[in-house]
């Protein structure tokens, strides 16, 4: 070592002109038995200690997923103990709500709680928040909008409380868990990525803590600062039955049979395709048919993007479908395939639907199939605020795949009871007109002006083409006409667009 | 004329549930719960009214619970209300 020490002098030169400290030794071995050190981690700690060591504050914004949809037991967990250490105008950032979260109400009355974005809102909450609960306007946006404001900044999570249905002592998180304890499963966490990657902190809520090392990994323990174990982080009965079954409604089998035979005839139904489907009784029927379709005419697709179903993994399984891509698994089946098949790929928001993503996933989808409250005759779409003008939907990935899709497709019936789904203006503007392609409903196939070629296509695979105006027409001559809804002058909600542009706004329901 | 109590439809999706009760205030007041209330309130009450008065009801208590009834359906309850209340078969006499 005597050249090392002889070399100190430049070695303290080089330091200063670096900015850095020199090297004085002093190294100490950890010689306990890994599996003991690896069993605890002081990462691991109680909720109440992870919110301080934290340093949650009044007024930042947290942030959570909802993999776990109607079943979701971290949200409400989080605030009970937020609003019991005495924190005020808290900031909640949730990728969507749920009937589940009617909680928030009594947080939202004692200043707990006083902003929130999310996709959607259900239930007695959004009726409250419908009515003027918040002084400040709930702040809407896509998945696609949502993970590009994580991203950009626009956004900014302070502290993301993220459940998950594994976790080992350093942080590698997963939707679902290889060990025998397993509690829970939701499958995919693409909602939960961006914010452990973009929250300045991480706290992951699990209720199966694992051995080191829980891979393949969801969540890195590198964007994970701190491990809570809780009996339960969901229900994953209430994300949806696992069973497939097939709808029986005559109307829901018409338009599934009339939306399956655009597809095939829309010059986009060609080995190769890739597509995404909706959770509805309809959308799910369309996998149905189309399936028949693929097996006949021997066309198989590429990838399966959403929202993946257990529909969807069948065809997977059955070879008709490559790659399935899965932001968010609608089923239990869905949360085991993506567990155990490699060709079952997870993605972040971000790589699903993020406008300022070259690769998003969006990008490279042929066919979307939609749903929709309201589509009125400019092709706009409502999927949000009900026709009586309170919230109870969410925007989900819809103007994210209708925009990047090379065929958007909005299936839905002319009425739902007395409340027709063909309007003259929707309530609210959620996925613009000239990003809808096609509107499929019991009384005909209205194809976007913009889109001859279309219409031309599915004229000749003989469909009944019809205007948006005569099935609106068609709907008032049934049911009356409409008296305006009660609106006041409050603004309690704001939509906002794919590139963070506000594009609508929601007042209050008298 | 003379009514007794008496009801007609369902509760079911579509359609509309009209019970009919004596009533000691004059005209015919209409209690309506409806999942369309918003929208359709006024037209479904007007319905109820015109139907009953058309069939010779000009006092009575209606409470209505609606489940998004098209107007042809609400008739038709109302129009099966008053007759099971009336006794008076409007459809065979």
């Amino acid at each position: 070592m005597k050249g090392y020490e002889e070399r100190q002098k430049l070695i303290g030169r080089i330091a200063d002109s670096f900015h850095k400290g020199v090297y004085h030794g002093g190294e100490r071995k950890i010689t306990v038995p890994r599996k003991e050190s690896q069993a605890t981690s002081e990462k691991v700690v109680s909720l109440e200690e992870a919110i301080r060591r934290c340093g949650l504050r009044d007024g930042m914004t947290i942030s959570f997923h909802h993999h776990f949809r109607s079943g979701d037991k971290v949200l409400n967990l989080v605030m009970d103990k937020i609003a019991e250490m005495g924190f005020k105008d808290i900031r909640i950032a949730a990728s969507s709500l749920n009937d589940v979260h009617t909680p928030l109400i009594n947080h939202i009355r004692n200043g707990v709680v006083t902003h929130i974005s999310t996709s959607g809102m259900r239930g007695e909450l959004a009726k409250a928040v419908s009515h003027g609960l918040m002084d400040n306007p709930v702040v809407f946006r896509s998945h696609g909008a949502r993970g590009s404001a994580v991203a950009n900044g626009d956004l900014h999570i302070d502290v993301a409380f993220l459940g998950a249905s594994s976790c080992d002592p350093m942080g590698n998180a997963c939707g679902y868990s290889r060990s025998p304890n397993a509690k829970s499963i939701c499958g995919s966490l693409g909602y939960a990525l961006p914010d452990a990657r973009y929250a300045d902190k991480t706290v992951i809520l699990t209720d199966d803590l694992v051995d080191y090392p829980n891979t393949p990994t969801s969540i890195s323990e590198h964007d994970v600062d701190y491990v809570v174990v809780v009996d339960s982080v969901g229900d994953s009965s209430k994300i949806a039955s696992g069973a497939i079954r097939d709808t029986k409604n005559p109307r829901d089998i018409l338009l599934a049979k009339t939306a399956c035979k655009v597809i095939v005839n829309s010059g986009y139904f060609r080995n190769g395709f890739s597509i995404q489907t909706g959770s509805g009784g309809a959308s799910l029927a369309v996998v149905k048919y189309l399936r028949q379709s693929m097996i006949e005419q021997n066309v198989k697709a590429s990838f399966a993007l959403g929202g993946i179903t257990s529909h969807m993994v069948k065809l997977h399984k059955e070879g008709l479908i490559d790659h399935l891509i899965d932001v968010q698994s609608f089923d239990r089946v869905a949360a085991e395939s993506l567990r155990d098949d490699p060709k079952h790929k997870e993605v972040s928001a971000n790589e699903y639907a993020s406008p300022d993503e070259p690769g998003a996933a969006t990008k490279f989808l042929d066919i979307v199939i939609l749903s929709a409250l309201e589509v009125d005759t400019n092709f706009n779409v409502n999927v949000l605020v009900g026709s009586d003008g309170i919230i109870r939907g969410a925007i989900g990935g819809h103007p994210d795949t209708a925009a990047d899709s090379a065929l958007s497709i909005v299936v839905c019936p002319l009425l739902r009871g007395r409340i027709p789904c063909i309007v003259d203006e929707v309530t609210t503007l959620i996925t613009p007109g000239p990003t809808v392609d096609v509107v499929v409903t019991e009384y005909g196939v209205a194809v976007n002006p913009r889109r001859p070629d279309l219409a031309e296509r599915l004229a000749a695979a003989g469909l009944r083409i019809v205007t948006l105006e005569s099935l609106l027409e068609r709907a008032l001559h049934v049911i009356g006409t409409p008296a305006p809804l009660p609106f006041g002058d409050k603004v309690v909600g704001v939509v906002m667009n794919r590139n963070g542009e506000v594009m609508d706004v929601i007042r209050n329901i008298l | 004329m003379e009514i007794k109590n008496a009801f007609a439809g369902t509760l079911e999706s579509g359609d509309i549930l009209i019970q009919i009760e004596p009533s000691d205030t004059p005209g015919l007041t209409i209690d309506l719960e409806s999942t369309v209330a918003y929208q359709f309130g006024d037209q479904i009450k007007k319905v109820i009214a015109d139907t009953l008065k058309g069939m010779g009801i000009g006092q009575a208590y209606v409470r209505a619970t609606d489940k998004g009834a098209l107007d042809c359906t609400i008739r038709a309850r109302a129009t099966a209300a008053v007759v099971r209340a009336t006794g008076k078969d409007v459809w065979q006499d």
